[in-house]
């Protein structure tokens, strides 16, 4: 029996006593933040520092013929002007490719671009100066010739023998290919009642950061010693890249992450102006600065979700759904993005469709091509808004098309909640999931009945209003399956180092990081329960490779579930560490001894025996008085990594509520709701808040957001003006409620929830869209955004040959 | 996204920010709305800017028998706390709410956004709709040019280079003046993909000198002279076929101009509403 409550009790097992785990704790940093005291690496300055522009290419692709450079070096300000070629001889360039995806290949990225410019926005030429208005001033007056070459820009021709291959050395511009079959799909959809066949659009757009990309680089000759403030999720992976392609050893390089204002996957890849930055500081010795200005951010922050997908469901007449298929084409730009690839969305796309369901025959294809335009790879939620709309879009037009309700639709097809272990289509594995619990307590939540009943009623006043749901199932906790194994030096595991000060407050460095979403409050919750110390009494030091245990840092939904158990272990390990000590002063046994709300008691009873200061006071200044032999080791280091499942899964189900205004075809989202299972719920505040976030950037993705592109590979709408973020008065209520159901691969049982709320939301407003223009007769809208355009070409109101 | 060089002067006087305008590729400054962000784009690169912010008097709302005068400088915000603009001009009273958020709205003046004549922006329709005076000083001296003849082209408008906007003036509503606004954005706040700002003279269930100001549709306001005419006559539907004829909006990433045209009638039919409940 699982706990459906909202607000998810403590769970018995992590019940000690003070314990904070389940509790909306505020979190630490949050003084440090709504101060204005947080270390943002936009906000730093160094002696010496100097400050880089780029000048970028105007075209998707060109031959850089010249660049005269003379005027620029000689303006008010300027330190340097560095080419590519110059460049190069610091730093080398990067492949992005992983052995487990088999045969994805790419082609070698320098950090300023040489010969060739590949997409628009790709950086020529640097410029330094005393200052970034300066560098500005002086990019200019740098005059580069460009001999522009056909631009690759649709992926649908992008194969075909009369588009130019972007890097002839490649052969072609297929960039990875991935072909899956499970079951029997032949059959399936010879067994079918009904086979339903659709084409999902899914436009290309971007993760838009508070703060944007920043990074100070600072090269001291003399210590030989590489010094990086950044604002990235993975200092560790980073602090490796930058010493491979410096050629330094890691210990030389320091990468430093404080606070990070918003991250969402943009901020966990290599860019090559970043590394241009890092090898300018080694080229000209001295702290260099690079902060990314919203212009440049939107043509090099990495873009994502550009997919088309062919799809296909047979379904009997009872519901059963009988095979899948889909077909996807993806452009990721010019090239596949190092370390992680470009190649893993598409794959996930192959993992994750068809999940939640027991219906095991399954055809995929997955096809990955290059092009000229900005890069794409991981943003929030990799590949599951995309999965997750396309099942649920096939499920919801296959139960319209036998005439059944969608929920009982998916009642009859979704893994039943007590056949677990099991696995999905694609042959992942799943631990334990809810999805039929999750989806009893959503039908509760939302008063389903009662919303068909208004619906129903609306509609006879002329009103129409959709409902749509979407299940999901999301990757958390990743071991070294995601990226260890296909040789990225990539950590899986992450480490937590507890150090018990002078006072009897707790130190904790974790290899987890802070980027606005609270790993900080989370570790510390765990740390003070497990330790046994009131949470005030905690501080927790992130993101330095120097001091904080190795670890791969805040991606994929891993801080609270992979580095929540690390703290987890950490504090037991300190606590038996204290205990001993505590032992020996008191002439105890440890085992009749626990620590409680920052003292050592009686573990019968709870009698006070010593306050923590005190053991500290006499470990550090007084361990003459220990008995002989006996050495008090006051800190404590635990590493953790799943190991029993390659992830962690997690599920649930959302439902949208709106409203098409069938004159216009604007939609208003009138509620939303989520429920989702990511084990034990730490805080539940700060869960709510991801969920809550993550649907507003799935209805982003829904609605709103779009890169587009002209024919020739220009962006024509990279500006806050005209590139839509979802804001506050668009968004609907969003309710959010909880199944839980820990794992057993970790005592603390939690898995990650950054990205459920992302991975389900455009599924569910698109179901709710087409459900509330079904009786208007208008044709399944699948292409995203559902611009007011697309929704009256729908309708019949504008014709479909019109442009919207 | 550093502004190019440039060099900054504070008028105190309207004569000054002539004379300081005299020189070479110089720029008024005034709430900065859309003056900062396209120089911190460098999409423009003037050689100095004039700010006219210190000049006292200029954002006065001062109400005659006959006309509403809005200062240069009177601030969106100040705007819509203005119990003068809600009762003489209500249809500016209604625009204002839909114009870019509260930090813009505390900022940006009416008079910077007609000067700039942003094509997708509210009041210079509202501007054409109410048959406003536009009173401008130069160099020669005071002059009024009627919101008809102001907005020339994109971004263009009967402001030369040494020319100051000083104020607006709008006719007092009556008892029979009608007005209807809406718009179409994407997200609240945004420039509209279309809009349309409306004023007439109730006679019974005629409308009288119906002016329909569309915005969004062009390089500047539009007015739509044969929908008018439709429906000065009350024929609604007629007055949305009549829109094919008087309106060609180009494509933009918005919305393509089929759409905006769809939507221009989808506005009309709302508007018209607006107008009959007003007279009722």
């Amino acid at each position: 029996m699982r706990i459906t409550d909202d607000s998810p009790p403590i769970v018995s097992a992590l019940d000690r006593p003070n314990s904070y785990i389940g509790r909306s704790v505020p979190r630490p940093n949050l003084a440090r933040l709504t101060q204005g005291r947080a270390q943002f690496v936009s906000d730093l300055t160094l002696p010496r520092m100097a400050h880089v522009a780029f000048v970028r290419s105007p075209h998707a692709h060109a031959r850089i013929v010249a660049i005269a450079t003379a005027a620029a070096a000689k303006a008010p300000g300027v330190v340097a002007v560095v080419t590519g070629a110059k460049l190069a001889k610091v730093i080398t360039p990067w492949v992005g490719v992983l052995t487990h995806l088999k045969g994805i290949k790419s082609a070698p990225q320098y950090a300023i671009a040489i010969e060739r410019a590949c997409w628009q926005g790709e950086a020529v030429c640097a410029v330094v100066a005393r200052s970034r208005a300066e560098a500005e001033d002086a990019c200019e007056l740098v005059e580069v010739s460009y001999e522009a070459l056909p631009a690759v820009a649709d992926p649908e021709t992008a194969l075909e023998s009369g588009t130019p291959v972007i890097h002839p050395e490649l052969g072609d511009n297929l960039t990875f290919e991935r072909v899956h079959v499970g079951g029997d799909p032949d059959k399936g959809f010879r067994d079918a009642d009904a086979v339903i066949e659709t084409t999902f659009h899914f436009g290309r757009h971007t993760g838009v950061t508070n703060e944007p990309r920043a990074i100070l680089a600072d090269w001291n000759e003399g210590e030989g010693r590489l010094t990086v403030y950044q604002g990235t999720q993975a200092p560790h992976m980073m602090q490796n890249l930058f010493a491979k392609h410096l050629a330094l050893e890691e210990h030389q390089v320091r990468v430093l992450t404080k606070d990070v204002g918003g991250s969402f996957g943009i901020k966990v890849h290599t860019y090559a102006d970043e590394m241009a930055t890092v090898a300018l500081s080694k080229l000209l010795k001295r702290p260099i600065k690079f902060v990314a200005d919203r212009i440049e951010s939107f043509v090099t922050d990495i873009h994502a979700r550009d997919h088309r997908v062919k799809a296909k469901i047979g379904v009997k007449n009872d519901g059963t759904i009988t095979a899948w298929e889909i077909d996807d084409l993806t452009g990721i730009g010019p090239y596949s993005v190092y370390p992680r690839t470009s190649g893993i969305e598409a794959n996930q796309i192959v993992n994750l469709t068809g999940g939640p369901y027991t219906c095991p025959n399954y055809r995929a294809r997955a096809r990955v091509v290059f092009q000229n335009k900005n890069v794409m790879c991981q943003y929030r939620a990799v590949g599951h808004p995309i999965a997750t709309a396309v099942t649920e879009g096939l499920v919801e037009l296959a139960a319209a098309k036998i005439g059944m309700d969608p929920l009982e639709m998916r009642r009859r097809n979704l893994i039943p909640d007590d056949a677990y272990p099991s696995s999905g289509p694609s042959g992942i594995k799943f631990e334990a999931l809810s999805h039929h619990e999750s989806l009893a307590h959503l039908d509760a939540m939302m008063d389903y009945a009662g919303l068909r009943a208004e619906q129903k009623r609306l509609r006879a006043q002329g009103i129409y209003r959709g409902i749509g749901f979407a299940s999901f199932i999301e990757v958390t906790n990743p071991s070294a399956a995601f990226y260890g194994i296909g040789g990225a030096k990539i950590s899986a595991q992450d480490g937590v180092t507890m150090r018990l000060d002078a006072q009897g407050a707790l130190i904790c460095h974790t290899g987890v990081t802070e980027q606005g979403q609270g790993a900080e409050a989370v570790i510390a919750q765990v740390a003070a329960s497990s330790f046994g110390v009131p949470i005030e009494r905690v501080r927790v030091i992130t993101g330095d490779t120097d001091s904080t245990p190795y670890g791969g840092g805040t991606w994929a939904s891993r801080a609270a579930g992979i580095g929540g158990e690390a703290a987890w272990q950490a504090g037991k390990a300190l606590r038996a560490n204290v205990l001993a000590c505590a032992a020996s002063i008191l002439q105890a046994k440890p085992e009749h001894l626990d620590i409680r709300d920052g003292a050592v008691v009686d573990r019968d009873g709870g009698n006070e025996r010593l306050p923590l200061h005190e053991l500290a006071r006499i470990a550090y200044f007084r361990p003459d008085t220990l008995p002989p032999g006996f050495q008090a080791e006051l800190v404590a280091t635990r590493h953790y990594v799943p190991r029993a499942w390659p992830f962690a899964f997690t599920n649930g189900v959302q439902a949208s509520y709106v409203e098409v205004d069938r004159d216009s075809g604007f939609v208003k989202l009138l509620r939303h709701w989520c429920v989702e299972d990511c084990g034990t719920v730490i805080n539940p505040q700060l869960v709510d808040e991801q969920i809550r976030g993550g649907v507003v950037q799935g209805i982003g993705a829904a609605l709103f957001e779009h890169c587009i592109y002209d024919a020739r590979g220009q962006l024509l709408n990279g500006n806050m003006a005209d590139y839509l973020v979802p804001m506050a008065a668009e968004m609907p209520d969003i309710e959010v409620g909880h199944v839980v159901t820990p794992t057993a691969d970790s005592e603390l049982g939690a898995k990650g929830a950054g990205e459920a709320g992302t991975a389900g939301a455009p599924g569910a407003v698109m179901n709710a869209i087409n459900d509330a223009l079904r009786p208007l007769g208008a044709k399944p809208l699948t292409a995203m955004p559902f611009t007011p355009g697309r929704i009256l070409q729908a309708l019949g109101r504008i014709s479909e040959s019109t442009p919207t | 996204m550093k502004p190019a060089p440039f060099a900054y002067a504070k008028a105190r006087s309207v004569a000054a920010a002539i004379e300081l305008l005299a020189s070479n590729d110089a720029r008024l400054l005034a709430g900065g709305q859309s003056l900062i962000a396209t120089l911190n784009m460098r999409l423009s690169q003037p050689a100095l800017l004039v700010d006219i912010n210190g000049i006292a008097g200029l954002d006065r709302i001062a109400l005659t028998n006959a006309h509403i005068e809005i200062g240069t400088l009177v601030r969106y915000a100040q705007a819509e706390r203005s119990p003068e603009i809600a009762r003489a001009a209500p249809l500016i009273a209604l625009a204002l709410p839909h114009i870019g958020h509260t930090a813009i709205r505390n900022r940006g003046t009416l008079g910077g956004s007609l000067a700039f004549a942003d094509p997708a922006a509210e009041l210079p329709a509202c501007m054409i709709a109410l048959g406003a005076e536009i009173e401008i000083v130069g160099p020669q001296g005071q002059r009024a040019v009627k919101a008809d003849e102001f907005f020339k082209d994109l971004f263009e408008t009967a402001l030369t280079a040494r020319d100051v906007l000083t104020a607006i003036r709008v006719p007092v509503a009556s008892g029979a003046t009608r007005v209807g606004f809406a718009e179409f954005a994407r997200r609240h706040g945004d420039y509209a993909m279309v809009g349309l700002a409306a004023c007439a003279q109730a006679d019974g269930t005629r409308l009288n000198d119906l002016r329909l100001a569309y915005f969004g549709v062009g390089a500047t306001p539009v007015r739509a002279r044969k929908a008018e005419a439709a429906l000065a006559e009350g024929d609604v539907e007629a007055g949305v076929s009549a829109l094919a004829g008087d309106l060609d909006p180009p494509d933009d990433v918005q919305a393509s101009g089929a759409v905006k045209t769809h939507l221009a009638g989808v506005l009309l039919r709302r508007v018209a509403r607006q107008l009959g409940r007003a007279a009722s």
